[in-house]
């Protein structure tokens, strides 16, 4: 099979297929709605499970039940969905279930509106449910990357016994590109065998337990350091990022997703007139990758952070470079793109020294 | 020596949890002794919800997860999605099923999910201390009715089995008791009859049981009976509300 | 090279198809492509328009915010899109559906009455196929016979009997540019 023209959300869903997954459960919500009717197509095509919930509640719910017995499980929402999965999110964090949770972000806060943004950086970066507990947050940016990285993503889910979210946004979701499925890119890992999932006991000697209960302190704080070691782990295997024209970069954007599509644009712009301007594109926004900014700050004179959002990936950015040098920012919420225009002031104020 | 009475193998040997009088216990026990009986417990997955009942998954001695508040038949419904040729049941209190969780039993039971489940009603929630469940008689008194339950200001107690019966999906209803030898023995036929709708891929099943709180309903636990007997049987009367099973031993 | 085009027109007219058929007919010329359309609300009835990137590069944006050519079914889309064609782009203009002519001087325009040829090869609905075949021979992003190709690709099974009018049209909107080439 060559290459075919999908959408992002098709995509995604064709990837979780070809990953293995063959549980979905979810609820209808713009801009995600071709991955439900995907689903519902493809899964009864290959012996799988599509299941329409009655609630984002209920779906994460599913996907909490699906993935502790044992199923490489996937759902798929949007910004206002993903808020009521919070719940069953903490939970899933908190009983070290596996999955992948796809949020193809739109403008908010509240019911907000239906175009892509990048406002839920820190619901899926930095908690959003409650207790302490770690997302591994992928951030593709063009549809072949969706692919790839939905199949990582359950490879990762599996090696770390945790939820894996795919954060991308409405125009990933809706646009179009071509997709070439038989040459992903993908890590070789030795995944282990899922012995703890409830599968009915059968001939096995213990009971299997799914839990996130710890009602003894000093042994919730025990479960709380074995989680804390598995993220320093993702913490030091897990991190992905796309450094572009950084060696001679005097200025350097920072962006992800759409944005640094945007971004690496106004870049080739702004180097054919003679700036040297370079592009940090962070692709696992948690670990977030705070390698290439030490690569680079003491060469730079500043970095420019350019979000979907009214800036939220930017505080991160200044604890990566820890304030050395300025780090100037550029955003617009509610699904409007940032005006390379105005990207392009900014590139030249900050060459010039602008702080 | 002959053995008289032997233990449950349902059941794990973690002591109960629950309080002296409480009839938690004596339904834990209908339900093991229904798996072992029925020969399903090395297949059954279980789901314990949030509530009195919270380590269930500590007591019964198979494959459990624990939920939610009120999610408990979603989570059962992602276990049944991929084993569905296991045993899947929840353990769910009032508040737990009827208020939080109304949404997901309803739906639950409207897909004919083929799961079963346990519902134990004792009319308040147990577990916070004693506040007002939907399942609260009026003019009871809790810690949040404090002046006893008022319709104008409450609204009415909720009847799971009747308003759940309903539906399509559904293949076997009933409410039981435990006040009595009499109703221990009916409690456990109906739990068996649920788990056997399930077996026989026939949909959602649910068994209430009108449960005791001498805790929380400030009286002995022989006068806690009686109240069950006397103030919840009358709105909730006992009885199978649907029955699709092919043979009902 | 790299082409970036913008389709409008009412909801219904087919503009999210042209695109997607210059967008396969890319792909099949192993260029990079990227297709964006307006989803929402509005759709239904109203007005809808996608972008399309054809390039020899990675497709960077896939918002088209300075197109090189824009393509307007209508008087709305040409309200809205005018602006968007950069200094020395192309626009095309379907006259059948815009009762104004552009402002614009720096821009090459090209009038199609689409809808009116659309009508005397038989079928309304085929005033996109007429347009799109003025557009391929305009700006040669694609070649015809690709687009050809692309065709039942994009169409799929049961418009397999649309197929010879498809192609009319197309042919039509490519002789109209070419005898406006001649005339000029």
């Amino acid at each position: 099979m060559a290459k075919v023209l999908m959408k992002g959300n098709e995509a995604l869903a064709e990837a979780a297929i070809q990953a293995g997954c063959r549980h979905y459960f979810g609820y209808p919500i713009t801009p995600q709605n071709e991955v439900t009717a995907y689903m519902a197509k493809r899964m009864p095509e290959v012996g799988g499970v599509f299941l329409q919930a009655e609630s984002e509640v209920s779906a994460i719910n599913m996907v909490y039940g699906a993935g502790g017995a044992g199923a490489r499980v996937m759902t798929s929402t949007s910004s206002p969905g993903l808020s009521l999965m919070q719940e069953g999110i903490s939970y899933l964090a908190g009983a070290q279930v596996p999955c992948v949770i796809v949020n193809i972000m739109r403008g908010g806060p509240g019911l907000g509106d239906i175009q892509g943004a990048q406002g839920d950086y820190f619901q899926s970066t930095k908690g959003g449910g409650h207790g302490d507990y770690k997302l591994i947050v992928l951030a593709p940016s063009t549809i072949q990357e969706m692919a790839d990285l939905v199949q990582e993503a359950f490879d990762i889910a599996d090696e770390y016994r945790n939820p894996v979210v795919i954060l991308g946004d409405g125009m990933l979701g809706q646009m179009m590109e071509p997709v070439d499925f038989e040459n992903v890119k993908k890590t070789k890992r030795n995944l282990p065998e899922k012995t703890w999932a409830t599968t009915g006991r059968g001939n096995r000697e213990h009971r299997n337990v799914i839990n996130s209960l710890y009602i003894d302190p000093p042994v919730l704080e025990k479960h709380n350091y074995v989680l804390f070691e598995k993220y320093k782990r993702a913490e030091q295997n897990e991190v992905r990022y796309e450094m572009v024209n950084c060696d001679d970069a005097e200025v350097i954007l920072v962006a992800y997703g759409t944005m640094a599509r945007v971004a690496k644009n106004v870049m080739n712009i702004a180097r054919r007139e003679g700036h040297k301007v370079g592009l940090i594109r962070p692709i696992s926004l948690w670990p977030f990758p705070k390698e290439p900014f030490k690569k680079t700050v003491d060469q730079v004179k500043g970095y420019l952070v350019v979000e979907m959002s009214m800036g939220q990936m930017v505080e991160d950015v200044q604890l990566a470079t820890e304030c050395k040098k300025p780090v100037h920012f550029y955003g617009r919420p509610a699904g409007m793109i940032p005006e390379p225009s105005v990207m392009l002031e900014k590139i030249k104020q900050i060459a010039g020294g602008a702080r | 020596m002959a053995v008289v009475f032997e233990k449950t193998k349902g059941l794990t040997d973690v002591p109960f949890s629950y309080c002296p009088g409480c009839t938690h216990g004596i339904i834990h026990r209908l339900v093991a002794e229904a798996m072992e009986e029925l020969g399903v417990l090395d297949k059954a997955i279980g789901v314990a919800s949030v509530g009195c009942s919270v380590f269930a998954y500590e007591f019964f001695n198979c494959d459990m997860q624990q939920a939610a508040h009120g999610r408990a038949p979603a989570v059962a419904t992602g276990i049944k999605r991929v084993h569905p040729d296991k045993v899947v049941f929840t353990y769910q209190g009032d508040g737990d099923l009827a208020a939080i969780g109304t949404a997901e039993i309803v739906h639950a039971a409207a897909r004919g999910e083929n799961i079963t489940v346990i519902f134990v009603n004792n009319a308040n929630y147990g577990m916070t201390g004693g506040q007002m469940a939907p399942t609260t008689l009026i003019g009871q008194e809790t810690l949040t009715t404090p002046y006893g339950r008022k319709a104008e200001v409450n609204g009415y107690p909720i009847r799971m089995s009747e308003m759940l019966s309903t539906l399509e999906g559904v293949a076997y209803i009933e409410r039981t008791a435990v006040y009595d030898v009499k109703h221990v023995i009916q409690a456990k036929k109906a739990i068996k009859n649920a788990f056997l709708a399930q077996i026989q891929k026939k949909g959602f099943s649910m068994i209430e049981v009108l449960s005791t709180c001498p805790t929380n309903w400030g009286m002995t636990p022989v006068e806690a009976l009686k109240w069950v007997k006397d103030q919840m049987e009358p709105y909730y009367p006992l009885g199978v509300y649907k029955n699709t099973l092919e043979e009902v031993k | 090279m790299e082409e970036r085009i913008i389709f409008a027109g009412f909801g219904g007219q087919g503009v999210l198809t042209m695109g997607l058929i210059i967008t396969y007919a890319g792909m099949l010329e192993g260029k990079n492509v990227s297709w964006t359309p307006s989803y929402g609300p509005e759709m239904r009835g109203g007005t809808a328009n996608c972008n399309v990137t054809v390039s020899d590069d990675e497709v960077g944006s896939p918002v088209i915010i300075e197109a090189t050519s824009v393509v307007v079914m209508n008087r709305p889309s040409l309200d809205k899109y005018e602006s968007y064609v950069i200094p020395g782009g192309k626009l095309f203009v379907n006259t059948s559906l815009v009762d104004r002519k552009p402002q614009r001087k720096d821009i090459e325009v090209y009038e199609v009455p689409a809808n009116e040829i659309a009508s005397e090869l038989g079928n309304l609905k085929v005033a996109n196929m007429v347009m799109l075949g003025a557009f391929v021979e305009a700006t040669k992003v694609v070649k015809m016979e690709t687009v050809l190709k692309a065709l039942p690709e994009v169409f799929g099974k049961g418009k397999e009997h649309m197929m010879a009018i498809n192609e009319e049209a197309l042919e039509k909107g490519a002789e109209l540019i070419i005898n406006m080439v001649s005339t000029k």
